[in-house]
């Protein structure tokens, strides 16, 4: 039993940070915010290059089939590095959701296309009810001649300005429906939902009488809600381990801030006031990455028990981000306060986080379901860990 | 990463789940109360120290000529696992087992190692820490009770403070100062003093709990051989750090045994508590207090796995362990609120009233917990060794 990153895992990680230093510098991130454009083709293209669009994705299916660890390994220097644009909806999101929800053919297809950078994708879910439960979807899909038509409105999906086509959850009757839209098809609209964090986009997706084949409805059913759960689970995990990237960016310029600026003739760091709160940044820095690696470790290993905890590193990260964010301002005093610092991009993506696929309180109620409603439920933590 | 256990570490774990399945005492209630500071308590929970032993469940990582297992760190974490998992009774003589026991082995004499450990692991011993002072809390080194040299013992005098298990402790290891005319950190001895020495006198303090888990000794002209000394003579502070370190590092790993069983325990009581005309377990506020708690005790038990993991590799633990002592106390705090949260009128009844929950512990468990900011370093203190040993601040003092 080890609990820390084996050697090439540690590799990989030293690679993915030296490839974002290289093609993700902060001076690039602050230039795609202020021109508001969330995505840049030069960095795609170079993801692309490295293999890492197919980063969780069989081999056999043009990916590099690397597991859950590794995958949270890219998402924390994704997120150290703040990353903009489509690769967590293209990749951990509609990527897994379609590995999970088509026959083998489409799936075949469609993750080549991903794997080879040729189409950008991401999932519609949330709509006028803002929840990420898929038994709120209700986006109406109509039986015509050999496929569906819908007609509703999605809201707040991600990178959909971006994206060649969104994999949509709609209803039909009772049955819960994925199809999978291409961007440019006929009834689609497409209008951007300003919003705090500016490096990564939503957008309110319209449907009128937009019509998909029968071919492009992956799943229904119990196998729909099954899949579009398990691609949630995915995407958080990758998410948290985002948010895990952030939080250490932040307190590493906290430290070293608090090194550098003086008042009252000595650094700032010397104060305990300002100590306590890099320890506290640490402490919850440090707790996140134990909760998300143990969630990856448990996606991996035990895809049936990992849900619990998901929930638990997503609820502690939703928490832990958001206050090491209010820390770092604080230590940076005035500065962190200003646009020309670099540490607000990181308090925005903080809460916008916060909020992507479901915040504390939803995770905190998915655990309270899992361990307290369930009678086997208090044992859960222990077994789990056996 | 790999979190499966070896072929070893799940014959350990087997082994040890089936000794407890049978060994663990007729009638012993995991959640029953039991006052902390009675005899019978610690004559039973010596008893099941000594049975412990006696099958070779003592002293996991220490190694076996010294009477201990010999098994790895991540065996040791296996078996604090097991002893939560079952809610098993805890070790009594834990200062010795977890504090000076690893201190002796990497700091004392062969002649120490021989004399002391054995009797350490078989509760034969009990061991208490004289470390704190009145005028000596946070700021250790500034500790006064001093030691003169005389031939070939010491003259102990002084007094310590905040001493648990002292009423019951046979040993003590205690830090006092033996050069007065140098730097508070560097006139400092590491002694060994005989709890059954003429000139030491026990009172025990009485906590806001009502227990005395603590005392205060005092010691008056008690002659201690200079063989007690670990390490060299004014060479105690290194070594009094080394003892913290092992007290932040692992002692706190055990508190896993409690916590599990108090968090399922509350999940038991959630469904039973009524909360405004409905059990507590369906009131939305209450399902995220009890689900943040559970958050909390599984990324402890995280955390401590991550130390351990760099532990086992380089040996010794690190500053890192402030960040558990922080994490445990602050969290069993709020653990206890939202016990007494959720409890109610209920929560606030002692051991005295007929209508107590479980014996009245929530209450004890909600004043006993008050403490746990500042036994063993102060949260503020752990905060400043953060700041200066783990991310490289200035010193602030």
């Amino acid at each position: 039993m080890e609990f820390e990153l084996n050697e090439t895992q540690r590799l990989f990680q030293r690679s993915a940070r030296e490839l974002f230093a290289q093609e993700c510098p902060p001076t690039a991130v602050r230039e795609m915010i202020e021109k508001n454009q969330p995505y840049s083709d030069a960095i795609w293209n170079k993801l692309v290059e490295q293999g890492w669009t197919g980063l969780i994705f069989g081999e056999d299916e043009g990916g590099l089939g690397l597991g859950m660890v590794e995958m949270a390994v890219a998402f924390e220097e994704m997120g150290r590095a703040l990353v903009p644009g489509a690769f967590l909806s293209t990749v951990a999101l509609a990527g897994s959701l379609i590995g999970k929800a088509c026959s083998t053919d489409y799936r075949a297809k469609k993750l080549q296309a991903i794997c080879e950078g040729q189409i950008k994708a991401t999932v519609g879910l949330l709509e006028e009810s803002a929840s990420w439960n898929p038994a709120a979807v209700a986006l109406s899909a109509t039986a015509v001649d050999g496929g569906f038509k819908l007609n509703g409105k999605k809201l707040f999906v991600s990178d959909a300005s971006v994206s060649d086509c969104i994999i949509t959850a709609a209803r039909s009757g009772p049955n819960l429906i994925l199809a999978f839209v291409e961007a440019k098809s006929s009834g689609v609209t497409i209008k951007p939902m300003p919003a705090l964090d500016a490096t990564r986009s939503l957008s309110a997706v319209e449907f009128n009488d937009v019509v998909v084949s029968a071919d492009d409805v992956i799943a229904d059913g119990a196998k729909a809600t099954a899949a579009l759960e398990h691609a949630l689970n995915v995407a958080t995990l990758a998410l948290s381990a985002e948010m895990v990237g952030g939080m250490d960016w932040l307190l590493e310029a906290s430290v070293e801030y608090a090194k550098t600026r003086k008042q009252f003739g000595k650094p700032i760091g010397q104060f305990q006031a300002v100590q306590h709160h890099c320890a506290n940044m640490l402490l919850m820095t440090e707790s996140a990455r134990s909760a998300v690696y143990y969630a990856a470790w448990m996606m991996g290993s035990d895809p049936e028990q990992a849900p619990l905890a998901v929930s638990m590193a997503k609820a502690y990260a939703s928490d832990g981000y958001r206050e090491v964010g209010n820390l770092a301002v604080q230590v940076h005093g005035g500065i962190g306060f200003t646009w020309d610092e670099n540490v607000h991009f990181y308090y925005k993506r903080s809460k916008a986080s916060e909020l992507m696929f479901g915040d504390a309180t939803y995770h905190r109620e998915r655990i309270a379901s899992l361990l307290i409603d369930r009678t086997e439920s208090a044992k859960a933590v222990s077994e789990a860990a056996d | 990463m790999d979190l499966n256990p070896t072929p070893a570490e799940q014959s350990f774990r087997d082994e040890f789940r089936s000794w407890l399945h049978a060994n663990i005492p007729e009638g012993w209630d995991p959640s029953g109360f039991h006052d902390e500071d009675s005899r019978q308590r610690f004559e039973f929970l010596r008893a099941w120290q000594k049975k412990m032993y006696e099958a070779g469940w003592v002293g996991i990582h220490w190694p076996k000529e010294y009477g201990g297992r010999g098994s790895s760190l991540i065996e040791q974490t296996i078996f604090i696992e097991e002893m939560a998992r079952v809610a098993a009774p805890p070790l009594i003589n834990v200062l010795g087992v977890s504090l000076l026991g690893p201190t002796l082995i990497a700091y004392g004499t062969e002649a120490q190692k021989k004399r002391f450990l054995a009797k350490i692991l078989g509760a034969d011993e009990i061991w208490c820490q004289g470390y704190s002072e009145p005028n000596a809390g946070s700021d250790l080194a500034a500790l006064r009770s001093e030691a003169v040299l005389h031939g070939d013992h010491f003259v102990v005098n002084g007094q310590k403070t905040w001493t648990s298990y002292g009423h019951f402790a046979d040993w003590c290891f205690a830090v006092v100062r033996t050069n007065p005319d140098v730097p508070k950190h560097k006139g400092l001895t590491y002694l060994l003093i005989d709890m059954h020495s003429p000139g030491i006198t026990i009172r025990p303090l009485k906590q806001m709990t009502g227990d005395s888990e603590f005392n205060e000794v005092s010691f008056q002209n008690v002659e201690v051989p200079v063989e007690n000394v670990v390490g060299s003579i004014n060479g105690g502070w290194e070594i009094a750090i080394a003892t913290l370190m092992f007290e932040r590092g692992t002692l706190g790993a055990s508190l896993q045994i409690t916590f599990k069983r108090q968090i399922e325990r509350l999940v038991e009581l959630s469904k039973r508590i009524m909360r405004n005309g409905r059990p507590a377990s369906e009131d939305p506020i209450i399902r995220q207090r009890l689900a943040q708690i559970c958050t909390e005790i599984e990324i402890f038990r995280l955390n401590q796995l991550r130390t351990t993991t760099r532990m086992a590799k380089t040996g010794v633990p690190g500053p890192e362990g402030s960040i558990q002592k922080i994490f445990w106390s602050e969290m069993n705090q709020r653990m206890q609120q939202v016990a007494m949260e959720m409890l109610g009128p209920w929560g606030q009844l002692t051991k005295e009233s007929d209508y107590a929950v479980d014996h009245g512990q929530w209450a004890h468990a909600y004043l006993r917990s008050r403490g746990n900011t500042i036994e063993a370093g102060t949260s503020e203190i752990q905060r400043n060794i953060i700041g200066h040993f783990v991310l490289g601040l200035p010193k602030s003092y």
